[in-house]
């Protein structure tokens, strides 16, 4: 099955704090209003045009810098379930599947899409079509795919304690 | 057959088995987990596992660091709620507002040890390879699971060699070492790796210098940094350990995927230009800049070292620019009033804050106005990473933060070196 996304299109080496600032960390907790932030330093337009489904594509090195999780629940509650970059940083990348966000590495997307295209997505047969090419996503390792299917790390966990104790 | 790298033996160690190889997928039982200010928000996720308690509270550290004291009623409520949770759940190792920054208080306490393998939720984890220990970020749910469960997956890294050699000038830091690293090989260039320092010149470096190294290296991207443990750790830590424990060393054959030599004899001091740790240039091209703050902190520069060398310069000196030096610690702060180095930073025009992280992400103590520059000695100089986008941040070592501070412009120290 293939999904058609609207994309938003980046550079190299975009660092959390521009994803999400450092400034509301303890202080925002609701995932609307930390998405309501999202790319505050990077982009002012995002937040306010951003539409569900759309998707980040991204140069190397994205997510770099701090570990905080919001670079990840910014971008997922403002409606984005994929990102697409030529590398991630590594706590980034595990703090997407841990979320249940796709990370997909594929270097040559950002060469040939702007922001505002559309691009398709089939997850299953591993392909991405844009600009007229395909481009095939490599497989995730196992241990990743599967936290990915379980929707994330706490339903995971969830499901492995469900029972431990009454609710 | 290649022997191993301190990563392969680390991670194998960890997980109870016998061999690791890089690209290895492990379950590992870390000795150590640690969070700080973000513990609540862990907490919540905690909560939603369905675990009835912390699988190991022995093994938990949590530090409140980030914004101490409390500089809102609600970051205020957001410490109330980790006083009351370590209460409930019996964790071991608690460290109030004032203690200091988790990476330079578990030192500091010697909670993890060489060979061993810690986890934070904190991307500058990577801290404690300056003693010879397995560190790594991870993010808030993995703290979560990690408190619910005591494990953790992860992948065995690829490792990098980087060969230190030559004697440092005076002026010249091991932060001029990492920010150098930054500046040859960009913020992607440890990626995913174990960084595993070696060379002559690791042994000559104070262990207030070492632990500069691995910090830094979060900038780089890497997985963990590693230097040797030597007769210097092994006696800082002699007196305040409680357990015993195994140093770890990489093979000499053990399998590089790529290496990197810096010789120090031929470095100057360097300076990370706004917006990117990696935009390193010789401090001689940014010299003259003018700017309204001087930071010096954070736990990459904020050590009894660090504020000696700051002392160095101001003395008998009057600062042109705020000065706001924040120790990384209380015992690094009691130990630079005893000295005097506190004294000469109070003389010289310096304001001194709470230990703890301060202006460094933004939340408090130093916050600069818009279009204001500062100087500082932390790791990160993104956009509006101290509070507003609209400021320029520039990174460099404690003596250029100092003589900066004095003169009201980015200046080279060693014209106040005798």
């Amino acid at each position: 099955m293939s999904t058609h996304h609207r994309c938003w299109v980046y550079g190299d080496d975009i660092n959390t704090d521009v994803i999400f600032p450092g400034r509301y960390t303890y202080t925002l907790t609701a995932p609307e209003d930390i998405a309501a932030h999202a790319l505050d330093d990077l982009d002012p337009a995002f937040a306010a045009n951003v539409q569900a489904g759309d998707m980040i594509v991204a140069g190397r090195n994205w997510g770099c810098g701090s570990s905080r999780e919001q670079g990840v629940t910014a971008l997922k509650y403002a409606g984005v379930n994929v990102i697409i970059a030529a590398s991630f940083s590594r706590i980034y990348f595990r703090n997407c599947v841990n979320q249940g966000v796709l990370p997909v590495v594929c270097p040559a997307l950002r060469e040939v899409v702007h922001t505002g295209d559309t691009i398709t997505l089939d997850r299953a047969a591993g392909y991405i079509h844009a600009a007229g090419q395909t481009f095939e996503i490599a497989p995730l390792s196992p241990s990743v795919q599967d936290i990915l299917d379980a929707g994330g790390l706490l339903p995971m966990l969830q499901r492995r304690f469900k029972g431990a104790i009454s609710s | 057959m290649a022997g191993r790298t301190f990563a392969e033996k680390a991670l194998a160690r960890a997980a109870g088995v016998a061999d690791a190889r890089a690209g290895d997928i492990l379950d590992v039982t870390p000795d150590v987990v640690f969070s700080h200010d973000n513990s609540a928000a862990i907490c919540r996720i905690f909560e939603q596992t369905g675990t009835p308690h912390v699988r190991y509270p022995d093994r938990v550290v949590i530090t409140l660091d980030h914004a101490v004291p409390a500089p809102t009623t609600r970051h205020a409520q957001n410490h109330a709620q980790i006083r009351a949770w370590v209460e409930q759940e019996g964790i071991a190792h608690f460290f109030d507002v004032g203690r200091g920054i988790c990476h330079q208080v578990i030192g500091e306490e010697a909670l993890v040890l060489p060979g061993e393998t810690i986890l934070g939720a904190d991307s500058h984890s990577t801290h404690f390879g300056w003693l010879g220990a397995f560190g790594t970020g991870v993010g808030r749910t993995e703290m979560a699971a990690l408190w619910a469960t005591g494990e953790l997956w992860v992948r065995v890294p690829e490792a990098m060699r980087i060969t230190l050699t030559g004697t440092p000038r005076a002026g010249v830091t091991a932060k001029d070492i990492s920010l150098r690293i930054l500046g040859d090989l960009g913020a992607d260039g440890g990626l995913y790796r174990s960084v595993e320092f070696t060379g002559e010149t690791l042994g000559a470096l104070s262990l207030d210098q070492r632990a500069t190294i691995p910090n830094m290296m979060a900038e780089f991207g890497v997985k963990n940094a590693y230097l040797p443990p030597d007769q210097a750790v092994f006696d800082y830590l002699e007196p305040r350990r409680t357990r015993d424990y195994t140093p770890l060393y990489p093979d000499p054959d053990a399998h590089y995927a790529a290496v990197y030599d810096l010789d120090m004899s031929v470095l100057e001091p360097q300076i990370a230009l706004p917006h990117a740790p990696d935009r390193v240039v010789p401090l001689s091209e940014a010299a003259g800049q003018p700017v309204q703050q001087a930071f010096l902190g954070t736990c990459t520069n904020g050590r009894l070292e660090d504020l000696r060398a700051a002392a160095e310069v101001v003395r008998g000196q009057t600062v042109r620019c705020r000065l706001i030096v924040i120790p990384a610690s209380a015992q690094v702060y009691h130990a630079a009033v005893q000295e005097g180095i506190i004294a000469d930073l109070l003389v010289a025009g310096a304001t001194i804050g709470t230990p703890g992280c301060g202006p460094c992400m933004g939340n408090h103590m130093g916050i600069p106005a818009q279009d204001e520059t500062t100087i500082s000695s932390a790791n990160r100089n993104f956009r509006g990473r101290m509070g507003t986008p609209d400021a320029l941040v520039y990174l460099a070592n404690p003596y250029v933060v100092a003589a900066s501070a004095v003169c009201g412009q980015i200046t080279d120290p060693r014209e106040f070196l005798a």
